[in-house]
């Protein structure tokens, strides 16, 4: 299993997503310019402020060579997973359903708190179950995910914050999405923070055992 | 050609910073103020004007929560 993790100018929490890919398998950095995937089975988009956020988070770093790439991989079916600032790319890709929105209390929000597994039949949940709670921090000032109603029904919904904890004023309290298929997932909160005991909290790596666990039993 | 889009928060959508500032008028001394929305103006040179609605729809703005309106072209 290899993953490939998503480097853009301004991008921040690759290590930590590397360390978390690590743990499962192999895992080499894509750097922005490059159109190629390097033949890797599944990729992250991780957490930072992709081309300084301009713009609107996400809208720059959507049109780079890596996304087209990563774009035809998500198409193809294959396993991709956005963390905060790759969440904010793909929903402006259009590979994920909505947008994400400044926090509701207009202030940058760090810390740790519990999400509930929604979904549990997406390639990077597969490790999870429906109503089990992962405790990950959270850091974001722009996290508010919104979907207007008339798209809300056909939303997958693969995390939402758990004990009336919504940090940022998201529609029903989501956390993450998926696209239809499944195979696309986004969420605000930090799974890759969450690996090592020493940080508290080893809830993360369940994701990424998740493709992982789903390329072996395949 | 120089052109500009005004580009706003779509109605019904909850704009903190407009929030902000309504809260701040009355610290000043300002009253009589509500319904504030923060948007943003881009300014630029176009040589074809015709292509602005597409700039506006693939980039400039994100139709899901914001509306733009084209001026000065």
């Amino acid at each position: 299993m290899r993953f490939g993790v998503v480097q853009f100018p301004g991008t921040c929490d690759e290590r930590d997503a590397l360390l978390a890919c690590g743990q499962v398998g192999d895992a080499e950095l894509l750097w922005h310019g490059d159109a190629d995937l390097k033949g890797v089975d599944a990729v992250v988009i991780p957490g930072g402020f992709s081309y300084g956020d301009y713009l609107r988070v996400g809208a720059i770093a959507r049109f780079s060579p890596v996304m087209s790439a990563v774009s035809a991989f998500a198409r193809e079916g294959g396993p991709v997973l956005g963390i905060c600032n790759g969440f904010q790319v793909l929903c402006e890709a259009g590979l994920l359903p909505g947008a994400l929105l400044p926090n509701l209390e207009r202030r940058f929000i760090c810390r740790q708190l519990d999400i509930e597994v929604v979904d549990a039949g997406t390639p990077w949940t597969r490790a999870l179950s429906a109503g089990q709670l992962l405790s990950i921090p959270a850091k974001h000032t722009t996290g508010r995910w919104y979907a207007p109603p008339a798209l809300l029904d056909d939303v997958r919904v693969v995390f939402r914050y758990a004990h009336d904890g919504n940090p940022n004023g998201s529609t029903n309290d989501v956390a993450g999405v998926a696209n239809a298929a499944g195979n696309v997932v986004g969420l605000m909160p930090h799974p890759e923070h969450a690996i090592d005991a020493l940080r508290g909290s080893v809830d993360g790596l369940g994701l990424f055992a998740s493709p992982a666990g789903a390329l072996a039993g395949a | 050609m120089r052109a500009q889009v005004l580009i706003r928060p779509k109605a019904g959508i909850l704009d903190p910073q407009g929030v902000a500032v309504e809260q701040a008028l009355p610290a000043l001394g300002f009253s009589g103020v509500s319904d504030v929305r923060i948007g943003r103006l881009v300014e630029l040179e176009v040589d074809d004007p015709a292509q602005l609605e597409a700039m506006c729809e693939r980039l400039l703005a994100n139709p899901l929560i914001e509306d733009y309106e084209i001026v000065g072209r």
